[in-house]
C-alpha cells in the first residue's frame, strides 16, 4: 500500500503546481523508499532508465533545420499557399491531415510528421489562413486553431501508429502477455485497433466539419 | 552499424552548440541544461547508472530552482524570405524519413533494421541542413540559434517524458503496479462483466493520465484486472482486452498535461498563451471515443 505514495505526490505536486520534473523526481525517491530500497538503488535505478530511454528525447535534432527554414519565411509561404487555394476551409485541411496521419502512422511512418516537424511550420499557419479567409477576419489572438492543429496531430498520430505491427505499444501488449502465457501475432492485435481508428477519424472528423460550419457563420453575421 | 548511438552523437553535438550559444549570451542556467544533456547524449554510456542518476539530479535541480523561466532572446530581424523552394527543404526532413525506413530494411547489415526511422530521420535533418547551408547561406550558427530559440520556448516540458518513463522503471521495481491491481480487483463487484470492464478501460484512463503514458497503465492493468478477472474469469478474447484496452489509455494521453510531448511541446512550440489549449481542443474528441472504446470491449471482447 504504501508505494502509492508515489502516485499521490504526482497528482499532488501536479495540482499544487510544482515544477513537473521536481515532482517526478520525488515520487521516484518516495516510491523507492516506500518499497525499501536504499537511495543509491533508487538513484542508479533511475538513472540507468534515464539513459536506456533518451530515445524519447531525441526528436528535437530536427529544430535546428525547422528553425533555419522558418527564418526564410517557411510560414509565411505555408499561409500564402492556402490564401491562394480557393475553396480551401480549415475543417477540410485539418480532415486530410488526419488522414493523412492515421494512414502512415498506420504504416509504420510515426516520426515523419509532429509538432516540430509539421504542425508549426506548416500546419498550424496552413489552417489559421484558411480560418481567416472563411470568417473574413483576422484570427489574431485566437488560440483555438493553432490548437485544434495540434490536436488533430496527436488524434492522427494515436489512434493510427496501433494497426501498424512493429509499433512499440503493439509489442509491448504481446510481451506482457506472453508473461501470462498468452501467446499473439502483433497482426491479431493491430487488427483490433482499426475499428477504434475508424471511430476516431468520425468524431474528431465531425467536428472538424463543425468547425468550418462556425467559422462560416461567423462571417454571414458580419455582413 | 548504424544504430541509435550516431543518433546520440548528432544529438549531442546539437545540444553542445546550444550550450555554447547559451554560454555566449550569459544565459547560464540554459547553458548548464544544454551541456548536462549533450553529456547525456555523448557519453551517458559511460557514465555509469549513478553518475546517470546525479546527471538527473543535476537537470532537475536547474529546471526546479526556475532557472529556465528567462524569457527567449529576440529574435534579430529577418532576411528577405523566399519563395516555395523552402518547402522542398522542409519535406526532405520526412521524405528521407520514410525512404530511409523502407531502404534501412533491406540493408540490415548497414542499419540496425528497428531504429532504422530515427537514423532516417537524423539523416533526413543533416540533409535539409546541408541544403540549407548551400542555398541559403546562413552564418554557420543560424540553424542552431533558431534551434535553440524555439528549444527554450519548450523548456522543461521537453524532458518529462524521458523523465516519466524512467519513472516507470522504478515503479516497476517497488511493485506498484501489483498494488494497483489488487486494489482494482477488489474494488469491482463478483462477477460483473461490465463492471470488471468499466474498471479495466478506465483505469487504463486515469492511470495514463497520471504517468503521462499508456505504456506505463498497461502492464499494471493487465496485470491487475485485464488477465484475471477480463480473459481468465469472463473468459475475454486476449487480443481484443490488450489491443482496445491499449486505446483507451491513449483517450487518457490526450486528456493529460503529463503527455507534455503531445499535449504541452506543440502549445509551447505554437506559442499559445494557455498551456492546455491543446488538451481543451482534445477533451471533446477523446471522451466519446472512449466510451466507443468501453462499447467495443464490451461488444468484442466476450463472445
Amino acid at each position: 500500500m504504501l508505494v502509492l505514495a508515489g502516485i499521490v505526490v504526482i497528482v499532488a505536486g501536479f495540482l499544487l503546481r510544482f515544477n513537473p520534473l521536481l515532482v517526478v523526481i520525488v515520487s521516484a525517491a518516495v516510491t523507492g523508499l516506500a518499497a525499501g530500497m536504499p537511495p543509491l538503488a533508487i538513484l542508479a535505478a533511475f538513472g540507468k532508465a534515464f539513459n536506456a530511454d533518451r530515445y524519447v528525447t531525441v526528436i528535437y535534432l530536427v529544430l535546428p533545420a525547422i528553425g533555419l527554414l522558418e527564418r526564410y519565411g517557411l510560414q509565411q509561404r505555408a499561409r500564402a499557399i492556402v490564401a491562394s487555394m480557393r475553396g480551401a476551409s480549415a475543417g477540410r485541411l485539418l480532415i486530410v491531415y488526419l488522414l493523412f496521419r492515421q494512414i502512415s502512422a498506420a504504416l509504420g511512418l510515426i516520426s515523419i510528421a509532429g509538432p516540430a516537424q509539421t504542425v508549426r511550420p506548416l500546419l498550424a499557419p496552413m489552417a489559421i489562413a484558411a480560418a481567416e479567409a472563411q470568417a473574413g477576419t483576422a484570427a489574431e489572438g485566437d488560440e483555438r486553431i493553432p490548437a485544434l492543429a495540434a490536436a488533430t496531430d496527436n488524434v492522427g498520430l494515436l489512434f493510427g501508429e496501433d494497426i501498424f505491427i512493429a509499433v512499440g505499444s503493439i509489442l509491448l501488449m504481446k510481451g506482457a502477455l506472453a508473461g501470462y502465457g498468452i501467446e499473439l501475432m502483433p497482426f491479431q492485435l493491430s487488427v483490433w485497433a482499426i475499428p477504434s481508428a475508424v471511430a476516431a477519424f468520425l468524431i474528431h472528423g465531425a467536428r472538424l466539419l463543425w468547425l468550418d460550419r462556425r467559422l462560416g457563420r461567423r462571417k454571414a453575421l458580419d455582413r | 552499424m548504424i544504430g541509435l548511438g550516431a543518433v546520440y552523437v548528432v544529438a549531442g553535438v546539437m545540444f553542445v552548440a546550444f550550450a555554447t550559444l547559451s554560454l555566449r549570451a550569459r544565459r547560464l542556467g540554459h547553458a548548464a541544461f544544454y551541456a548536462l544533456l549533450a553529456l547525456s547524449f555523448l557519453g551517458g554510456d559511460r557514465l555509469g547508472d549513478i553518475g546517470n542518476g546525479v546527471l538527473v539530479l543535476g537537470l532537475v535541480a536547474i529546471a526546479g530552482t526556475g532557472l529556465l523561466k528567462r524569457a527567449p532572446t529576440p529574435a534579430v530581424d529577418a532576411p528577405p524570405p523566399r519563395g516555395n523552394a523552402l518547402f522542398v527543404a522542409a519535406l526532405v526532413i520526412p521524405a528521407t524519413a520514410v525512404a530511409g525506413t523502407l531502404a534501412f530494411r533491406l540493408l540490415p547489415s548497414l542499419v540496425d533494421p528497428k531504429q532504422g526511422t530515427l537514423v532516417s530521420l537524423t539523416l533526413g535533418v543533416l540533409v535539409a541542413l546541408a541544403i540549407g547551408y548551400a542555398w541559403l547561406r546562413p552564418r554557420a550558427a543560424t540553424p542552431f540559434v533558431e534551434g535553440m530559440r524555439l528549444m527554450d520556448t519548450i523548456g522543461w516540458a521537453a524532458l518529462l517524458p524521458q523523465m516519466l518513463a524512467s519513472l516507470g522503471a522504478v515503479f516497476a521495481l517497488a511493485g506498484v503496479g501489483d498494488v494497483v491491481g489488487r486494489l482494482a480487483g477488489e474494488a469491482i463487484p463478483q462477477g460483473s462483466l461490465i463492471g470488471a470492464v468499466l474498471a479495466y478501460a478506465l483505469g487504463m484512463t486515469l492511470f495514463t493520465m497520471v504517468m503521462g503514458n499508456a505504456f506505463a497503465a498497461f502492464p499494471v492493468m493487465i496485470a491487475g484486472i485485464g488477465v484475471p478477472l477480463l480473459i481468465h474469469a469472463h473468459h475475454g478474447n486476449p487480443a481484443v482486452v490488450a489491443a482496445v484496452g491499449m486505446l483507451a489509455g491513449f483517450c487518457g494521453t490526450l486528456m493529460t498535461p503529463m503527455a507534455a510531448n503531445f499535449n504541452l511541446v506543440p502549445a509551447a512550440l505554437l506559442g499559445l498563451g494557455d498551456r492546455y489549449a491543446v488538451i481543451r481542443q482534445q477533451v471533446a474528441t477523446a471522451l466519446p471515443l472512449l466510451a466507443v472504446n468501453i462499447a467495443l470491449l464490451y461488444g468484442f471482447g466476450f463472445r
